[in-house]
């Protein structure tokens, strides 16, 4: 049997007709008439009669070729989604028309082209799609849109961010959006982030960026620079928070009005450049009281390793041969901290003196996740020793900022 | 009315919220709060989500007419999953046990294995945009031979505050929904199978008690009617009466059908605008109004205004749509003049709209968009008319009214709450829930074993005091006591005000005790669960309503009493002793039991003459 045939049951002595959906872990699901979906051994189940093949009404949708263009490039996060009650099934939506049919507000912000390298869930994003990520942002802005949208699923997305800023010198905005809510629900925040994201892409602004609720209501979203965001909560709207710096701008709901921030980039302010040479062989570990020193030892092929370290950057003294040693062999260390909220300092006790000593670059106030994103595009960059502790000790796109500014 | 010849089919659905520990899909308590003790308060809004066909539910593209910001109020008892910020947890265990419990007491099927659903709900009584529902069982019986075709267990939606705020306290509280087959033929059957369903809730002991907690919808329909869902309807003894206007309803829109059939009347696609018209008018709704729409009804002229309920008319019907709109309703001239607009104005309308003398003008005012919203929702009711009676879910209105609250909602609400996960039932789950005592067979039960009034035995046993009853019982106090006490006592005192809910079983209980055991008089009863009720301590209440007499301490009293006034009871002789017991009880009042005062007195006068 096929989601959607036809098909009898028995239920409390009364033959019931239901519509199929399919087998899971040894039940027959069947979706009633009254709605309702139940569970029930497949041998209970009779088959009386095929699906019936309904096709979509979808009302066609016309651009409005005097808005700007924007470019949306989905990647398998869901910003928009359909639900089929017959069969229960969700799914997800990336054309241009198909967008614009879930979220119609969309058409009166600017007019779309969509492409999709491909659809993953955002966990199994990897350094090399990061590229292809970049490369198709890219060839979008040389074709001329006035910003480019990126849909993405929310638990890697600060890092995808991140790798595309390292790569890319944009002079359009270059936004990422997601849901933390499933875009099937009523009450998501999917068509707010969607349309906030839309009206960002076509603001004066000239940097790569996440955008998403600033708080637990639908009043405005924040724009966060793609190398100093973190997802601080698993589940709440307002997930998305900008460490140590202000968000870059915000957007008004429903209003969509863009307040840029004085230290955001302004829109045409750099020439596109592409650098999207990635060293994959590189690792990110937190440091905890006890740790195994022989675990170091399977990085030892590796060319870097990100280390967020206690307080001010401090791994225990039983790690510091280790440490040593993959100096010694041409690996970069770089620290960082666990507090992920202030600066790395390694000349204030003697461990971190040992540190500095043995080699450890500083990764100032650096988040982990962005230092590890780094430090594989700075090794794509170059092999020279010199060249790859300056470029991670200076902001290549924000990602460090030189004072630790009170209030933030 | 003869229902029957009507075709009456009546059913109902009864909402009740069940007393578990914790909520249906998160770990917060299950307990109602003031808004006032709120801390926080959350903005969102709700979209309808584009389904399968290419069109949104038209429930909930009705809701969808005003776009809404909604506020949440938060307390320190509610979560980020009533919030909506975060998965729900597993479907509560205790919860899903009360309902196979009541599935078992009404005979149902139990589904093999239970889904949670998503029942879409855009009017922002949730903060997700659907209810989670799960079906549990089918195929039961009530009582005589109605037939319940499910029981359903869900979440309960967030209480409104105002407008368009919620208070998220009540969110998630789990809640049973059990839907009868439409079985019932008369108003009065309606009552008793709600009633015995009720009784069957309530023997489980762990339900909801209290305004609110039980909720009962209509479904009604009439041979060549339509069938209406009635929501809302709190109080039993209204069913009756809900159910029989409706019928009523229904019996003048049929016949106001025939009537426009024979007519000819016409509804017209689109209303116009008639804003100059009343450019200088005195009608206060109008004057303020920046656009006032109008069209003609052909045919239609005395059917407007013609009554379908008792004070309501089709006008009313019209005026319900359009306030879908935002608009406060509609004008039509069946009723017009009145209201400020003068004749002129009226034959002016009649003029402009090109209306005859058996057609009716219908008139509505607000913005731009709200009056051509609103006119073609109020012509789209008209139309409704040649149909008879619309498919309706309607709010019960007081004194059993009702009026249009939104259409029926199709089947197609529902999708697969994928967020929880499904639970099998199996038979050994079903053979071990021990089946509570009915409250019906209790108060059978108490009559015959302890003798009691089966009115009061029955008052008991439907009573939120039962178990503290029963707690009585087993301490080994009388009966007649007890239930005196919990009942009327406790009755009482409410009347004057007294809330005597938070008053502990224990201390009732050791009070009756010492009751029986003469250490304090019955009639100080009502005096010491006031004070206990005030939040004092049992004995610290006993000591403050006066230390309690003894027999030997009254004895003496009475002797010295008696001999004060032995002239007067030598005069007067057994005739003296309800005067003198005035006087006695003047001193112990509420510290011995009347009953002995009498006794020992009328011995000692006795002994006086
Ligand atoms: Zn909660």
């Amino acid at each position: 049997m096929k989601t959607g045939d036809l098909v009898s049951c028995t239920l409390g002595g009364e033959t019931v007709e239901a519509i199929y959906i399919t087998e899971r872990d040894g039940m027959a699901v069947l979706k009633l008439s009254s709605g309702y979906n139940i569970g029930l051994p497949p041998t209970d189940v009779r088959f009386i009669g095929d699906a019936q093949e309904r096709k979509a009404e979808e009302p066609l949708i016309i651009q409005d070729s005097t808005l700007p263009e924007l470019s949306i490039i989905s990647t398998g996060g869901t910003i928009a989604s359909r639900v089929d009650y017959r069969t229960g099934a969700v799914t997800s939506r990336s054309t241009a028309e198909e967008i614009i049919r879930a979220i119609p507000r969309m058409a009166s912000v600017g007019q779309y082209r969509t492409r999709q390298p491909f659809s993953i869930l955002s966990e199994n994003m990897k350094p090399s799609m990061w590229i292809e990520l970049a490369r198709t942002i890219y060839a979008e802005i040389e074709a001329g849109v006035r910003g480019v949208i990126i849909t993405h699923g929310t638990d890697t997305m600060a890092y995808s961010a991140s790798a595309v800023s390292f790569m890319l010198d944009t002079p359009v905005p270059v936004i990422f959006v997601g849901s933390q809510r499933s875009a099937d629900r009523p009450s998501s925040d999917n068509a707010m982030n969607a349309l906030c994201s839309a009206a960002a892409a076509s603001a004066d602004l000239g940097e790569v960026a996440i955008c998403m609720h600033g708080t637990e209501h639908d009043d405005f979203c924040a724009l966060h620079r793609a190398t100093r965001v973190r997802k601080m909560h698993t589940s709440r709207r307002d997930a998305f928070q900008s460490i140590g710096t202000e968000p870059i701008a915000t957007i008004t709901y429903p209003e969509l009005a863009v307040s840029p921030a004085p230290h955001a980039i302004q829109r045409g302010a750099q020439e596109p450049v592409l650098n999207d040479t990635m060293e994959e062989r590189c690792a990110l570990f937190s440091y905890y009281p006890g740790m195994d020193p022989a675990i170091l030892d399977s990085y030892a092929s590796y060319r870097g390793v990100v280390i967020a370290g206690t307080g001010l950057g401090h791994v225990g003294t039983t790690l510091m041969d280790g440490i040593r040693q993959l100096v010694r062999n041409q690996t970069t260390v770089v620290m960082t901290t666990q507090c992920l909220s202030g600066r790395v300092c390694d000349r204030v006790y003697d461990t971190g003196r040992d540190l500095l000593r043995a080699g450890v670059i500083e990764g100032e106030d650096m988040l982990p996740e962005t230092a590890l994103v780094k430090l594989m595009w700075v090794l794509g960059q170059t092999d020279e020793p010199g060249e790859i502790r300056k470029l991670m000790q200076e902001s290549q796109k924000g990602e460090i900022v030189r004072r630790s500014a009170y209030g933030l | 009315m003869d229902y029957e010849a009507l075709g009456l089919m009546a059913g109902i659905e009864i909402h009740q919220q069940l007393d578990t520990i914790e909520k249906l899909f998160c770990r917060c308590p299950t307990s109602l709060r003031n808004i006032e003790e709120r801390n926080g308060e959350i903005r969102r809004y709700l979209r309808a989500t584009v389904s399968e066909m290419g069109i949104i539910d038209r429930a909930a593209e009705e809701e969808m007419k005003q776009m809404r910001l909604f506020s949440y109020y938060t307390y320190d008892t509610t979560c980020l999953v009533e919030n909506d910020d975060e998965p729900p947890t597993p479907l509560n265990p205790e919860a899903l046990l009360i309902t196979l419990t009541i599935a078992k007491l009404l005979s149902m099927k139990p589904i093999p294995q239970v889904h949670v659903m998503r029942k879409m709900v855009i009017d922002g009584s949730n903060t997700t945009g659907f209810q989670r529902t799960a079906l549990v069982a089918m195929n039961g019986v009530a009582g005589g031979d109605c037939r319940i075709e499910s029981i359903c267990l869900e979440e309960e939606a967030a209480q409104r505050v105002t407008g368009n705020t919620f208070s998220l306290d009540r969110l998630g509280i789990p809640l049973v929904e059990i839907t009868t087959a439409p079985c019932m033929h008369t108003p009065e059957e309606v009552k008793k199978t709600a009633e015995y369903i009720g009784m069957i809730l309530r023997s489980t002991r762990r339900v909801k008690r209290g305004i609110g907690t039980i909720r009962q919808d209509v479904n009604i329909s009439i041979r060549d009617g339509a069938r209406v869902e009635i929501k809302g309807v709190q109080e039993l003894d209204l069913i009756p009466e809900v159910v029989s206007r409706e019928v009523l309803r229904q019996v003048n829109l049929l016949a106001i059908r025939e009537e426009l059939l024979s007519r000819g009347a016409e509804v017209p696609d689109d209303g116009i605008n008639v804003s100059d018209l009343f450019a200088s008018t005195q009608s206060k709704v109008l004057k303020k109004a920046p656009c006032i729409m109008a069209c003609v009804l052909k045919g239609f002229a005395g059917i407007v205004g013609r009554e379908i309920q008792p004070g309501r008319r089709l006008g009313s019907e019209m005026s319900d749509y359009a306030k879908k709109c935002g608009v406060g309703g509609i004008f039509h001239t069946d009723e017009l003049p009145a209201y400020g607009v003068t004749e002129e104005e009226v034959a002016g309308l009649r003029k402009r709209t090109g209306a005859n003398e058996g057609d009716c003008v219908i008139l509505v005012s607000g913005t731009e968009e709200q009056a051509s919203c609103a006119i073609r929702l109020a012509l789209r009711r008209a139309g409704m008319a040649f149909v008879g009676v619309p498919e309706e879910t309607r709010k019960m209105l007081p004194e059993g009214n009702s009026a249009y609250m939104r259409p029926l909602p199709g089947a197609a609400r529902m999708y697969p709450e994928t967020d929880v996960l499904p639970v099998e039932i199996s038979r050994e789950m079903m053979d071990a829930i021990e089946l509570p005592e009915l409250l019906t067979d209790i108060a059978a039960r108490f009559s015959s074993e302890l003798g009691i009034d089966s009115a009061l035995a029955r008052h008991i046993a439907y009573s939120d005091r039962l178990l503290t009853f029963e707690k009585a019982i087993t301490a080994g106090i009388k009966p007649s006591l007890a239930a005196r006490t919990l009942i009327s006592t406790i009755r009482e005192l409410s009347r004057d005000g007294v809330d005597c809910g938070e008053v502990p079983d224990e201390s009732i209980i050791e009070l009756l005790t010492r009751v029986g055991h003469g250490e304090v008089a019955k009639e100080a009863v009502p005096e010491i669960l006031r004070t206990l009720a005030g939040g004092a301590p049992l004995e610290e209440a006993i000591q403050s309503v006066g230390p309690t007499f003894s027999v030997d301490d009254l004895e003496s009293l009475i002797d010295g009493i008696v001999a004060e006034r032995k002239d007067f009871i030598s005069e007067r002789g057994m005739a003296a002793l309800g005067p003198v017991m005035g006087i006695v009880m003047k001193e112990v009042r509420g510290r011995i039991d009347g009953q002995i005062v009498a006794d020992v007195l009328k011995q000692s006068i006795k002994k006086m003459i």
